[in-house]
């Protein structure tokens, strides 16, 4: 072999593997909780309705679904969803997060009465201007259900099988192309097996 | 009332009312910044020494949403409820390494600074020792090979007596000229 190849392929391979990097997002941080039980919580719904917990879909494939009235992307992913939510029968969730934020109570005047019941009226006024895809939503306030299920960027979705099991993390909006492509053929599976 | 309204009414002409107006004008200035300012700082947790073991492990551990910075020192919201978190385990009397552990649970093992060795990680904490060993062992076997090339070889007799016989032709050469230009002065004195 000449000796002058060597230099030029290692230099490919070099070029080959920033050229992979230069397409990974960086903000897409795989998921540790995949294929590993969906945390458990009791959290208040959006109506006002029982309490809800993971464990009351034992038996069924279902979604979760992050969202807050002030998280931009979730507007963009919001039509997907309704429009999926017709589509197929699976529960969709949705995760109410930190709906209200430092900025909107700086003196911390609000009793956790008060947050609740402004954030209730603020996404409520959200869903009817936007439409509903959720089965029924949950409200996280302090965030604390959301750092149980690794959220670190609104809007993300989980798809949870018929044991409680997290199947598929989605960072970020939901699109129909990763609807078609990935989320709908997830759920099948899960619905058959 | 705005201070430079305040300066035009004045209608500065001598020193005692510039004087004035500057009073005037720092006063107003004065009650502006007073009045935006007027914010106190959040309150620190009650224990310095939880305070100290939270920046201490918060530096270890990184911000997920940006992500070049610590988790001590990010001021993204996720980051002030991580850090929430944080100091509520170390008051629960939690070991730095339960708490990490609880963060790598969530968000993976990108949360730690420093990872874990393992397996997976061992191309990531030995992979450049290693290179460093190749090339160490490229340049030594590179240097060895110089060395024999440029090895200084004896001449063989046939080469010697060549170059003897060459020296000796310019030494004959060298004496040849110096006699003729000693013959050349001479008769140019005569």
């Amino acid at each position: 072999m000449k000796k002058f190849l060597i230099p030029l392929v290692l230099f490919g391979v070099l070029v080959l593997f920033l050229a992979v990097g230069l397409k990974r997002d960086p903000h897409e941080i795989p998921s540790p909780l995949i294929n590993k039980a969906a945390p458990d919580f009791s959290l208040q719904t959006l109506t006002g309705t029982a309490p809800f917990s993971p464990q009351d879909l034992k038996g069924k494939v279902w979604m979760l679904n992050v969202w807050a009235t002030w998280c931009v992307s979730c507007r963009e992913e919001h039509p997907v969803l309704v429009a999926f939510s017709k589509q197929i029968g699976v529960p969709i969730v949705g995760l109410s997060y930190k709906e209200i934020q430092p900025q909107d109570d700086p003196e911390k005047k609000l009793s956790p009465e008060a947050l609740l019941k402004l954030a209730r009226s603020r996404g409520s006024v959200w869903l009817e201007r936007h439409g509903n895809p959720y089965t029924l939503s949950v409200m996280d306030l302090d965030g604390r259900v959301g750092i149980d299920y690794g959220v670190y960027g609104v809007p993300e979705t989980y798809i949870i099988d018929k044991n409680g099991v997290i199947r598929y993390k989605q960072i970020g909006p939901v699109t129909p192309q990763t609807l078609s492509e990935t989320i709908i053929p997830i759920i099948k599976g899960l619905e058959n097996s | 009332m705005s201070p430079l309204f305040l300066i035009q009414k004045l209608k500065i002409n001598g020193v005692q009312n510039f004087l004035w107006a500057s009073v005037l004008l720092l006063l107003a200035l004065g009650t502006c910044s007073t009045s935006s300012l007027a914010k106190e700082a959040e309150p620190l947790a009650s224990d310095e020494v939880v305070e100290a073991r939270l920046v201490h492990i918060a530096e270890e551990l990184r911000c997920l949403v940006c992500q070049n910075e610590s988790l001590s020192s990010s001021r993204a919201d996720l980051a002030e409820d991580l850090r929430a978190q944080v100091r509520e385990q170390i008051i629960k009397g939690k070991t730095d390494q339960e708490i990490k552990d609880y963060l790598v649970e969530r968000y993976g093992d990108f949360v730690l600074y420093r990872p874990a060795v393992k397996p997976m990680t061992w191309l990531l904490w030995f992979g450049p020792f290693a290179c460093l060993l190749i090339a160490l062992g490229v340049l030594l076997i590179a240097i060895k090979r110089r060395n024999e090339k440029i090895q200084v070889k004896e001449f063989t007799s046939d080469q010697s007596h060549d170059v003897g016989q060459w020296v000796h032709m310019q030494e004959q050469k060298a004496d040849q000229f110096i006699n003729a230009t000693e013959t050349h002065t001479k008769k140019l004195k005569d």
